[in-house]
């Protein structure tokens, strides 16, 4: 980078004095009435200070609606008119383009659309391709037209999702209660962790969990993790119904808060969790540490997209909100959290390169490094679980999915369930 | 504004009129229906419509991303999938109503022997209706906090390292935590009984109150033990309470899929959860026809329980 002897600070004045030239051609904008964006996602994409900023910088009002991960979907397909811009997981498209109720977004309108990061984009890291099992974001990054309810297999001027986040799951455990060493996901179904082990209750993803201990184990190998045949999802449900009559499992958990508190309360000590997870139970003083595994990790990306009945004024704002939200800040902030921005180049010029280096390049921490809201996350000297960007989103294994056979699925998970 | 009063004013003679000439019979067979009218309006858009909509939307078709209008049995072939099929062994739909019957079972039986004592105690050994209604009172302080939050607060007492365990460890009684505690059947029963209790005491209160306690005097008088007169004479009168309580619990448990999701560890089956769980993907058709069949299953319970008490004739 040319740039290293930029602070936070003239970067933001000089974003400042741009949106203020932008601002000046066009005085009849203020005249109207500030545009009001209905964004929806589920809570954990929905910073408060996001949308603060955001006004702040665009005067556009962002007005959150926060509803579940399973929700969103049925949102988009059942109420389309009852949001201005989505923030989706890729893994529903296949679900929500059929539908025709997304519109395809124009690619020459997003500035920063060549600077995507390659893992969305491409589904390769530094050039090396990582594992496409399930629903990788690439596959089902573009439209024929932007009408079109089908994907189109190399990339076209219309985009369904631009990334808003992404990461990596792996097995969160408890190191100060597990006295030996984790290297696979096998140890999910691990005798010794006997009524101490948990799964997603997401019937889509928590098979996926299932899938990785056993082909770990040995007992199975897939085609495709993310999108099995009947006869790999009754094997995968049958291994699973077994380890439940042995008691394997304590309870299974749907929601971000209900990870955290089954781990910090040690009802739980290993489990397929979310990177911020982990570091929310590191904040409550308790140890868990993000497992880097030699399978891989199981990611999922999501992005913002756009509804069908979406135009005018409302639109123009919501493609000016979603390059303001490639443009640095707002990828800074969501990085500081643990998360991955769309575009990695703008996210750096508003982090201090200390955390930088901690956060991207898996260096030691030089400094305490702290949380966006303040609050310390760690001290100086430790280094992020699982290593730099590369190191994680280099090792993916597979995508979080939805399933050709997702009714056959959801109808044998629900026989696990009465098991 | 004008108009409108124009015409109040020309209604009121109107009607004033036509009661005198002694017109006002329609209006008299009116009145009732009249009256009747906003309570019936409120069940019709809030209840009758959304219930004849899951009928219909139970016979639709779907995909990942769509219902379409049909008229098709698939959707109730597919919620009693292999249940023929795999006899002996019973399928998931079986096995999930059987475990939410042994739920309402055991709870019904908790709840209505935990009740019935409470309401013993509030209406015969309380002397006074001053402490009567204090200590009715008293019995509903948990109903004003939500009942999410009274369930999860068992889970810091009954979970591995909580606070029975501690206590128990402490004690010496036992050396490694006990897990059945939470997340078990153990703990939703004892969930489901300490949230509907109060279902059971207050209508079993209500029917304690208006017994004559000359009765209980009569049978005293002649010679009937205390256990006697609590069987011949108590649980007698007290059936049309013990009826009520019994259908308010048998009914939530029936579709109950918070607290069995929550204190089960979300591991423990119930037909709510199914139908959450098909929702969530879309299945509105699946969903709504196990919606109806589970309606069904509870109508069928409530007819059963009705047909031990003629209530109308006991109110």
């Amino acid at each position: 980078m040319t740039k290293t002897t930029t602070t936070r600070r003239s970067v933001l004045r000089g974003a400042a004095a741009l949106a203020g030239s932008a601002a000046f051609p066009a005085p009849f904008v203020h005249a109207q009435e500030r545009v009001t964006l209905r964004y929806l996602s589920t809570a954990v994409n929905q910073s408060p200070a996001i949308a603060e900023k955001a006004s702040e910088d665009l005067g556009i009002d962002i007005e959150y609606i926060a509803v579940n991960t399973d929700e969103v979907p049925r949102r988009v397909i059942t109420q389309p008119n009852s949001f201005d811009l989505v923030d989706s997981e890729y893994f529903s498209l296949p679900n929500l383009v059929p539908s025709g109720n997304m519109k395809g977004m124009d690619a020459s309108r997003i500035d920063r659309i060549d600077q995507l990061a390659t893992v969305i984009s491409e589904g390769t890291v530094n050039g090396e391709q990582v594992g496409l099992d399930g629903t990788a974001p690439h596959e089902v990054l573009y439209l024929e037209g932007q009408d079109s309810t089908s994907f189109a297999s190399s990339p076209t001027e219309w985009i369904t999702l631009i990334p808003t986040t992404y990461n990596a799951d792996t097995l969160g455990i408890r190191p100060d209660l597990i006295d030996k060493e984790i290297t696979s996901w096998a140890s999910l179904l691990d005798p010794d962790f006997a009524g101490k082990a948990s799964i997603l209750n997401i019937p889509s993803i928590g098979i996926m969990d299932a899938a990785m201990a056993l082909e770990a184990r040995g007992d199975l190998t897939y085609g495709d993790k993310g999108n099995m045949t009947r006869e790999e999802i009754d094997a995968t449900i049958a291994a699973l119904i077994e380890a439940k009559r042995a008691g394997q499992f304590r309870a299974f958990w749907s929601n971000f808060q209900e990870s955290v508190n089954l781990m910090a309360s040690g009802e739980v000590v290993i489990q397929s969790m979310w990177s911020p997870a982990v570091t929310a139970v590191r904040t409550q003083g308790i140890p868990c540490v993000y497992q880097p595994l030699q399978e891989g990790y199981r990611a999922w990306a999501s992005g913002f997209g756009l509804p069908r009945t979406i135009e005018g004024r409302k639109e123009d704002a919501a493609y000016e909100f979603i390059n303001w939200f490639l443009s640095g800040w707002a990828g800074a902030h969501l990085s500081k959290q643990g998360y991955y921005p769309a575009v990695l180049d703008t996210a750096k010029e508003f982090m201090e390169p200390y955390e930088w280096a901690y956060w991207y390049e898996g260096a030691e921490a030089e400094q305490d490094i702290m949380a966006p809201d303040g609050r310390l996350l760690e001290e100086a000297g430790a280094t992020r679980d699982g290593g730099s960007y590369e190191e994680r989103m280099g090792s993916v294994a597979c995508w979080n999915a939805v399933m050709d056979e997702n009714q056959y699925m959801v109808r044998k998970w629900n026989e696990f369930i009465a098991a | 504004m004008t108009q409108a009063a124009d015409t109040t004013a020309e209604v009121r003679p109107a009607r004033t009129s036509a009661r005198r000439r002694g017109a006002g019979r329609a209006g008299a067979v009116l009145a009732p229906y009249l009256q009747a009218a906003p309570m019936a309006l409120v069940f019709l858009v809030f209840f009758v419509l959304p219930l004849a909509a899951t009928i219909v939307v139970s016979f639709w078709q779907y995909t990942q991303y769509s219902i379409e209008p049909a008229f098709t049995a698939q959707n109730y072939g597919d919620v009693f999938y292999g249940c023929l099929a795999d006899l002996p062994s019973l399928c998931t739909t079986f096995l999930t109503y059987l475990s939410t019957l042994k739920f309402c079972l055991i709870v019904w039986l908790t709840t209505l022997v935990i009740g019935f004592t409470i309401a013993y105690f509030l209406a015969f050994h309380v002397r006074t209706l001053k402490v009567q209604v204090i200590c009715f009172l008293l019995c509903t302080i948990p109903f004003w906090t939500s009942i999410v939050i009274r369930m999860i607060s068992w889970i810091p007492l009954l979970g591995r390292n909580g606070l029975v365990n501690q206590a128990l460890m402490g004690m010496g009684v036992i050396d490694t935590p006990l897990e059945g505690l939470l997340y078990s059947d153990f703990a939703v029963i004892l969930a489901l009984t300490h949230l509907y209790t109060l279902f059971m005491v207050v209508p079993i209160f209500n029917s304690l109150m208006r017994i004559d306690l000359s009765l209980i005097e009569a049978a005293r008088d002649s010679g009937a033990s205390g256990a006697q007169t609590l069987r011949h004479v108590i649980v007698p009168l007290a059936r049309p309470g013990i009826l009520i309580g019994s259908i308010f619990v048998v009914t939530v448990v029936m579709g109950d899929f918070l607290t069995i999701g929550i204190m089960g560890g979300q591991q423990i089956a119930s037909v709510g959860k199914v139908i959450q769980t098909q929702m969530q993907f879309l299945q509105f058709p699946l969903a709504a026809a196990n919606a109806v069949i589970l309606l069904a299953a509870v109508l069928a319970g409530v007819w059963a329980l009705l047909k031990l008490v003629d209530i109308r004739k006991e109110l």
